[in-house]
């Protein structure tokens, strides 16, 4: 497989690489690839980059000069990467509670697409995801891999606060509101699990490229989670994924 | 540790630097001063690092109480310093002695003035920044009974820093502007009413972005969601401008059809609602 990212640049101090325009894990393997090699050639200086579905930026901490050129040239490196096809990521298991209190619009899910409840459960619950980016809020991933049948068109009108947790459907997308926020996604569920704390580093534990499955929880299971993530005993149960 | 005592919060202040750089990838706004020229201009003449944390002042002042004596410089916008009833000047520095009370009051010009104290405040580092920002720090705007710790110094009370006087960008209306990822998908008529019509400053704006009155005609379908910047300029489904600043987000699905640049971010960070602006289109070196 070959990449060959379009190179341009945004403002003073970063540049942009795009590659083929579509959201599929094909082009995010190249995107992951990419930054890694991107990564290593760049680890000093303070250089971030960061990827989306098609993109990767490349921030610098001060005007680049003549960045630009070196980019030109590495392109030829980038286009002969050879990307291997096993990827090492890891396979997260989240707990999610599909109970009524957090499941709030489950019922509205449930006659619009003439879903059983327990099914529409089963679908979110049993499909693997894919964790293309980082974005909207901290710690709120953007996952691919939603079964057709569960795609839901966003509220007309959004809510002014979704709580912390809350497991969601938007369009193709799911995801879940790292911190209370104004949201327009279909709440199916919550999560008591941290997926942003500011006081440590790194403040994420899952990453661009990992795999994501949910599993269904009790009140009592939620409540017991949450406790744990108060005191800072809870760990994420995960395993190594290649794909 | 010295502190600052916070009487009265003002309209909106919040403690910057020059922003949370490595943490884009967890989703975390970049955050640090809206104008980082005044910002700049005053930890200059305390002879501070330039990221030393400073406390930036939107449109109406906070009332500060001086805990301990301390040495402050005001950049930015001229919201009329006062001290105790001493009128005070933009870009001096200042020693204020134990006790003391500083206000604003009417805006002579601009909109986001900064005061810097010696030293710098020291606030928490969060993420390696103390950078005030909403879900990322526990406070984003300065509150009632707060104290703000800065480190107490050695008074020189020679006055050995010359003031300087470098305000014209303050009432500059020419925003200059790099073509963005997706400006070439404009029309060629969109592309002439960019460069021709003024764009003023809309009602909604704040830390995160500034929208613009005038509207575009906008025939670009959404793109698939990609990174932006502080500075960035998407382009809505409605034909709404946004200038993204220094709290935005780190994605976004508009197309972004400029990117502004750093000093004309400065420039941006200093108009009120209401002003006009010219963008003015520049190429890449």
């Amino acid at each position: 497989m070959q990449v060959f990212p379009k190179i341009s640049r945004m403002g003073e101090q970063a540049i942009l690489l795009q590659f083929e325009p579509e959201i599929s894990e094909k082009v995010l393997k190249k995107v992951l690839v990419c930054q890694k090699i991107l990564q290593e050639k760049f680890l000093k200086g303070g250089v971030e980059v960061i990827n989306t579905y098609h993109s990767l930026l490349v921030t610098y901490p001060d005007a680049i000069e003549n960045a630009y050129d070196g980019f030109l040239q590495l392109k030829e490196e980038l286009e002969l990467a050879k990307i291997l096809d096993n990827f090492k990521s890891h396979l997260f298991h989240i707990p999610v509670c599909y109970d009524e209190k957090f499941g709030v619009d489950l019922d509205e899910i449930s006659e619009a697409k003439e879903l059983q409840k327990r099914e529409i459960i089963r679908l979110h619950s049993t499909a693997l995801y894919t964790v293309y980016f980082t974005g909207f809020l901290p710690g709120f991933l953007y996952l691919g891999g939603l079964p057709e049948k569960l795609h839901f068109s966003r509220r007309e009108y959004p809510r002014i606060e979704v709580p912390k947790g809350a497991v969601g459907i938007g369009e193709k997308q799911t995801g879940i509101y790292p911190q209370k926020s104004p949201g327009g996604w279909n709440i199916l569920g919550n999560s008591p699990v941290p997926l942003f704390d500011p006081n440590l580093n790194p403040p994420c534990e899952i990453m661009a490229g990992d795999k994501i499955r949910f599993y269904e929880i009790s009140l009592e299971e939620h409540q017991e989670i949450s406790e744990m993530v108060e005191k800072g005993k809870f760990k994420f149960r995960k395993e190594e994924y290649d794909g | 540790m010295g502190k600052i005592e916070v009487l009265h919060p003002g309209l909106y202040s919040s403690i910057q630097d020059l922003g949370r750089f490595g943490f884009r990838k967890y989703g975390v706004p970049q955050s640090g001063a809206m104008d980082e020229r005044a910002a700049g201009m005053a930890n200059l003449l305390l002879q501070n690092e330039p990221n030393a944390a400073v406390l930036e002042i939107t449109l109406q002042g906070p009332v500060l109480k001086f805990q301990e004596a301390a040495e402050i410089v005001i950049t930015g916008a001229d919201l009329s310093p006062v001290l105790d009833g001493e009128k005070l000047f933009n870009n001096h520095v200042v020693h204020v002695k134990a006790g003391r009370v500083l206000k604003f009051g009417s805006r002579i010009s601009g909109f986001r003035a900064y005061v810097a104290i010696k030293n710098g405040f020291q606030t928490p580092e969060i993420l390696k920044s103390r950078s005030w920002c909403k879900s990322v720090t526990p406070h984003h705007r300065l509150e009632k009974g707060m104290e703000i710790p800065f480190l107490r110094s050695g008074i020189s009370a020679s006055e050995k820093f010359s003031a300087v006087r470098s305000n014209t960008y303050l009432v500059s209306e020419i925003i200059e502007v790099y073509p963005g990822p997706e400006f070439d998908l404009l029309s060629a008529s969109e592309k002439e009413r960019l460069q021709k019509c003024p764009f003023s400053v809309g009602m909604d704006s704040d830390r995160m972005g500034i929208q613009f009155q005038e509207k575009l005609q906008n025939s670009l379908e959404p793109i698939i969601t990609g990174p932006v910047l502080p500075g960035t300029v998407q382009l809505t489904p409605s034909g709404v401008l946004i200038a993204l600043m220094k709290d935005c987000q780190t994605t976004g699905g508009y197309p972004r059809i400029l990117q502004i640049t750093q000093e004309g971010l400065n420039i941006l960070a200093q108009k009120l609602p209401g002003e006009q602006l010219q963008i003015k289109l520049v190429n890449y070196r």
